[in-house]
């Protein structure tokens, strides 16, 4: 796909860096890198995604040199950081919005994947090492939220490294060797900032895998078809760094309204409230970005299966180019899988609401009953639970991949693909 | 030996070369392995960590139906001065019929007499299903309650209902004298 380097060094000292180390080479072949030209704006989000980041990096570090990781200290660190370091409010806010908004963009990224078929043959490994820096993030992200050690950041790091505890036989040591002690305390903080330090280089690490990956198969496309000519591309610049430099505006102005105007709508407000280990929150919930998980994990009654589901969830991430069996890549051609993908997207936001509501709550009322308590008659409401919601949703999570993909990949009868990504635009298909 | 005469250099001897191979791949693996171990080891709870272990409770101040609450390891303890009643209520439980089958009995240490005081409740309140605190004098079974999946403990502090898997967990104690407690 990248095929062999066009690039002619024209000046003396560009011919004499190119004979010892070829990088302009290299950066001018990646700007030229031809692109299908039939990409819209869901392809966007990879640039976008390296974009967040640099933000996460960049005022990471910054974070980092006001930051005081003990247990004594973190929590009013992270306040004087929001109001005593000169912009420090403006840096703290860009970090932990811009969490979110990673999420954000990796959720939409994965989903356009789902829909292009973009894990299938040739890219399985390119999917893989994007389930990676997936499992990393939300490592990262976890890490991170334990930093500011609020209630939700103690008790989340409580319930995280509780699961560790469920696996049988080597559970409770595994899990003390993970906190440095008994419970979650100082020595489990300051591992969880080490850590949280080194785990975005490991991402961009992956990134630089993942990004040679894209250039070595090339990028798949909306209709999901093999690039077959010259024609069929565009180089990368000027048109798709205009095209993503575009997305990027737009996405930056979504990022600053948090930033400025919303910085705790996505946080939780028990986070302002000191780790307290003798006093536990109402409700834990996690970041929105792990509510789904967090509902596939309380949808089952048994501890050790709930973390088993839960970890399955992502485990079915990185074998899915071997579960679905259709040849043809893109859902635009797939009618009736992709209805089965709008309702399981629809079933992730699902998981996403119950994740964030007790599993005893009432997600819908069906009407009310009269029931006797301590010799009053009261009304009770009646309908279904979240717990029930989160099982259906769960069934529906796994039953697509496991079961539907697998089998309308053999069963589906396909549209008819276009010859070529230039006819199909010709013919307005794509 | 003398009267053989090997030309050394000349010839070539594979089992020197054998030693080489199989000493230098020993070396390696005694060495990865004794660097991993440290490497593995540094995470586990230190010394200081460890010796701030246990902690003495004094449990003459404690008046019937209330419950002193202490922090042991980074866990609350409780110290339940438990009523008749809820005694009464903890034996009279069916032990074929629980999740985590325990007598109320074996749940407490022998006292400083040597004697079993089933009034004093100690128990580590984690619940133990991901590690919440309980509320007391809660729940179905006036035990206690976890409001964070909603799990039903009896006032011998095991599961009746919910998802936790065990009952919680009794700490090593002992009484170091008539009125104060030893954990851990
Ligand atoms: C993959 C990229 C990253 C993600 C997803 C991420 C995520 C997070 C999250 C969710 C928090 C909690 C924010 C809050 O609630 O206030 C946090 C805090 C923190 N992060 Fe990161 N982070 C990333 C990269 C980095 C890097 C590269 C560094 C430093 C080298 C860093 C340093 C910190 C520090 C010092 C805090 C605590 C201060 C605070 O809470 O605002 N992070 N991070
Ligand atoms: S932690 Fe107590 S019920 Fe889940």
């Amino acid at each position: 796909m990248s095929g062999p380097s066009t690039y002619e060094p024209k000046y003396a000292a560009a011919k004499w860096m190119d004979k010892r180390l070829p990088i302009i080479r290299m950066g001018v072949d990646f700007m030229g890198f031809p692109s299908p030209r039939n990409l819209n704006y869901w392809y966007a989000f990879g640039g976008i995604l390296s974009l967040c980041l640099m933000s996460q990096i960049l005022t990471g570090i910054i974070l980092a040199m006001h930051y005081t990781p003990h247990v004594d200290m973190a929590f009013d660190s992270v306040q004087r950081i929001r109001r005593d370091v000169p912009f420090g409010w403006l840096l703290q806010s860009m970090h932990a919005v811009g969490a979110s908004m990673f999420f954000l963009a990796v959720y939409i990224h994965m989903f356009r994947g789902l829909f292009y078929g973009s894990y299938k043959a040739p890219r399985e490994l390119l999917w893989i090492i994007g389930c990676a820096i997936y499992l990393a993030m939300m490592a990262t992200g976890f890490l991170g939220y334990t930093l500011p050690w609020g209630q939700m950041s103690f008790w989340g790091a409580t319930v995280i490294t509780g699961f560790f505890g469920a696996i049988p036989f080597v559970g409770e040591s595994l899990q003390q060797w993970l906190l440095g002690g008994y419970s979650v305390g100082n020595p489990t903080l300051q591992r969880f900032f080490s850590l949280h330090y080194l785990l975005p280089f490991v991402i961009a690490a992956l990134v630089a895998l993942h990004v040679w990956a894209v250039h070595h198969v090339g990028q798949n496309n909306p209709i999901g078809i093999d690039v077959k000519t010259k024609e069929d591309t565009l180089p990368f610049h000027p048109f798709y760094t205009m095209k993503d430099g575009f997305a990027i505006a737009v996405f930056l102005m979504i990022f600053a309204l948090f930033v400025f105007y919303l910085p705790d709508a996505l946080g939780h407000a028990d986070n302002y409230q000191r780790a307290d280990p003798m006093k536990t929150p109402p409700h834990i919930v996690p970041e929105w970005y792990f509510l789904p998980f967090y509902a596939i994990l309380r949808a089952v009654p048994d501890k050790l299966l709930g973390i088993i589901l839960m970890f399955g969830a992502i485990v079915v991430l990185f074998v899915l180019p071997w579960l679905d069996t259709a040849k043809v890549r893109s859902m635009r051609f797939r009618p009736t899988t992709r209805r089965f993908f709008y309702i399981f997207l629809f079933m992730c936001f699902i998981l996403g609401w119950c994740g964030g509501n007790s599993p005893d709550d009432l997600a819908f009322t069906f009407g009310h009953k009269n029931v006797m308590v301590d010799g009053h008659e009261v009304s009770e409401a009646i309908g279904m639970t979240f717990k029930t919601l989160s099982r259906i949703g769960t069934i529906y999570y796994f039953g697509f991949f496991l079961f539907l993909l697998p089998v309308l990949g053999w069963i589906e009868k396909t549209k008819k693909l276009p010859d070529s990504i230039t006819k199909a635009i010709h013919d307005g298909e794509a | 030996m003398s009267d053989t005469h090997i030309s050394d250099g000349e010839h070539e001897d594979p089992s020197r070369r054998d030693f080489i191979y199989i000493s230098t791949a020993a070396a390696a693996a005694v060495g990865a392995g004794s660097l991993a171990w440290p490497l593995v080891s540094q995470m586990s709870a230190a010394s200081d960590t460890r010796a701030a272990g246990s902690i003495e409770i004094d449990v003459s101040k404690i008046e019937e139906g209330q419950q002193l609450k202490v922090l042991w390891r980074g866990k609350p303890v409780f110290v339940r001065y438990r009523t008749q009643k809820e005694i009464d209520a903890a034996d009279a439980v069916e032990i074929d019929g629980l999740r985590d089958p325990e007598t109320d009995e074996a749940r407490f240490r022998p006292a400083f007499d040597g004697k079993i005081h089933k009034n004093i409740l100690v128990m580590v309140g984690v619940c133990t299903h991901f590690g919440c605190i309980p509320v007391g004098e809660a729940g179905d079974f006036d035990g206690w309650y976890c409001p964070c999946h909603g799990s039903h403990y009896d006032t011998s502090g095991r599961i009746r209902k919910g998802p936790a898997p065990k009952n919680m967990v009794i700490p090593e104690y002992t009484y170091i004298s008539d009125t104060v407690i030893k954990v851990g």
